[in-house]
């Protein structure tokens, strides 16, 4: 398959300018990475280092929560709010194919929710190093740890975004759409909680099935939402 | 075109409709709302699918398969803008620069707003002009490709008499470059303006030819006479006149005489006037506006389409 660069450019920056310049989407963007990292940062930071030792499951996995939420705040807008201000029908009396310009919609939406989550993460590692006892620190900054919020972190941002699309184009409320892709967000979240308390184990094995089975359903997703979207049904009806 | 229909279920948007636009017309597509004009310029853009018939766009057959390329040599401009308000007004048309692969984009966008007469509000953001601004971004993004075909809705809606006024001299231009222009529009005096032809459409297609044509089609032609005094014997001055088919008093001193050409019938009425003794105060070709040929073909739907 074939995609102009240049549309998809074209797309793509004009998201990033209307999302720095919507105050509501900074703000969530801002507001729900706090709201994830301040349950595991205040258990870390609480730990005496003879806990170390004892440590089961993995707070850092809760971190994960943040790519599987805060892209859905974008994406559920990307297609339906577009319709709602009325200038979806414009772009689409342009040549871009659907395929690209839900690409090119996917790449805007994941910039700042990779900016927002590795940075967020950066900050917890930092305070981490500098407040919590070396001991814990070092138990919970393992590079395993690590390497798995480096690893999933965008494997888990591009599948929300896919999930917030699809419900973008099958909407026809803003709201409405942030409110039902959060939701479908919450059992990949449930999943980080799950591995967090040490209620999945965490192992070498799990991880890189989990990687698998995400690189999968990131690269369907694309088709799947590709598929859905229907051009006619978009314009036309106000379902 | 040619029996071109768009049903949604089992209502009718508009269906059986054949004509040809030439290139480089404008063409006025008139009608009452819920006519199916919008429906026509979005078949017509390969936005949405005709159920049935056939159509050739900017030299393509109107199918799927070509559907991009279509879209790729025309240009639609939807009856609402539908601008990026927080973007500025170049930022939009750099936005649809890049959709349209547009080379030299800067250019390019220098050259349309000033064509519109917006080059010193390019920094300012949409959300912030007037609609008669924002119309004109919106002329402004459909010249951006130098499309062959433009399809305009509604371009005038809402708008003031002095922005419309420049809109027309906006689509004036495009038509002044050979641009084909296809133009719906319920504003009359508006196709009477701007269109080469005009087709009349109220679900299926009622009339098309030039606007002076469907006059002539539907009313014939007609010669106004006004005397000083009301004439004795109106009958035995023009009953008889080679050339008229009918005559009617419009008021006292009024007379309104259809004739087939009113070039041969009114030398031969100003004759036949001043032989009976009557003071002609003026004689002039009476002339029906497009409105009245709008509503003699679709006031009668209106009045049938309701319960």
């Amino acid at each position: 398959m074939s995609v102009d660069a240049g549309r998809i450019r074209a797309i793509y920056r004009k998201e990033l300018r209307e999302y720095r310049r919507t105050s509501t989407i900074v703000a969530t963007m801002m507001a729900l990475p706090v709201g994830v990292a301040t349950f595991p940062l205040l258990f870390v930071l609480s730990m005496p280092t003879s806990a170390a030792h004892t440590l089961q499951g993995d707070p850092l996995i809760v971190l994960l929560g943040i790519p599987a939420l805060v892209p859905t705040t974008i994406a559920a807008y990307a297609v339906v709010g577009e319709r709602t201000q009325g200038s979806l029908e414009p772009v689409l009396t342009t040549a871009i194919p659907g395929d690209e310009l839900l690409l090119a919609k996917a790449l805007a939406a994941l910039l700042p929710s990779l900016v927002v989550s590795y940075g967020v993460f950066a900050l917890f590692a930092l305070i981490t190093t500098v407040f919590a006892h070396p001991g814990v620190a070092a138990a919970v900054l393992s590079w395993q740890d690590v390497s798995v919020q480096i690893l999933f972190t965008p494997l888990l941002a591009v599948l929300t975004i896919w999930i917030g699309i699809a419900v973008s184009t099958r909407t026809t409320d803003v709201r409405v759409a942030q409110q039902l892709a959060a939701l479908a967000g919450l059992p990949i979240l449930l999943v980080c909680y799950l591995v967090a308390f040490d209620v999945i184990p965490a192992s070498i094995a799990v991880a890189v099935v989990l990687a698998v089975v995400l690189v999968v359903a990131d690269l369907l997703g694309w088709r799947v939402v590709s598929v859905a979207f229907d051009r006619e049904r978009l314009i036309t009806s106000t379902r | 075109m040619t029996t071109l229909t768009k049903r949604f279920g089992d209502r009718v948007a508009f269906e059986d409709v054949s004509l040809e636009v030439g290139r480089g017309e404008v063409f006025g597509f008139l009608g009452p709302n819920g006519a199916g004009k919008t429906t026509m310029v979005r078949t017509l853009g390969a936005l949405i699918a005709p159920t049935s018939g056939s159509a050739t766009v900017a030299g393509l057959a109107l199918t799927e398969e070509n559907a991009v390329s279509i879209r790729d040599r025309i240009a639609v401009m939807p009856e609402t803008p539908g601008l990026y308000l927080r973007l500025t007004v170049a930022e939009n048309l750099e936005c649809f620069a890049g959709l349209y692969g547009v080379r030299d984009p800067h250019a390019r966008i220098a050259h349309v707003l000033s064509a519109v007469g917006l080059t010193d509000r390019a920094a300012e953001p949409c959300g912030k002009l007037s609609k008669g601004l924002r119309q004109r971004v919106s002329l402004a993004r459909v010249m951006l490709n130098d499309a062959e075909v433009v399809f305009l809705d509604e371009p005038t809606s809402g708008l003031d008499p002095e922005a419309s006024r420049e809109v027309y001299e906006i689509i004036q231009g495009l038509g002044d470059r050979g641009v084909t222009v296809f133009l719906t529009t319920h504003r009359l005096d508006e196709a009477e303006r701007l269109c080469h032809r005009v087709a009349l459409l109220n679900t299926t297609l009622r009339a098309v030819g030039r606007p002076d044509e469907l006059r002539a089609r539907l009313f014939g032609a007609g010669v106004e006479i006004r005397t000083r005094l009301p004439l004795a014997d109106p009958a035995g001055v023009f009953a008889g006149l080679p050339g008229v088919d009918a005559w009617e008093q419009q008021g006292p001193t009024t007379y309104l005489l259809t004739v087939s050409d009113a070039s041969a019938s009114a030398p031969e009425a100003v004759r036949a006037l001043v032989a009976a003794g009557a003071d002609v105060l003026s004689l002039t070709q009476s002339r029906h506006s497009l409105e009245d040929v709008y509503l003699s073909l679709i006031s009668g739907d209106t009045e049938q389409g309701e319960p």
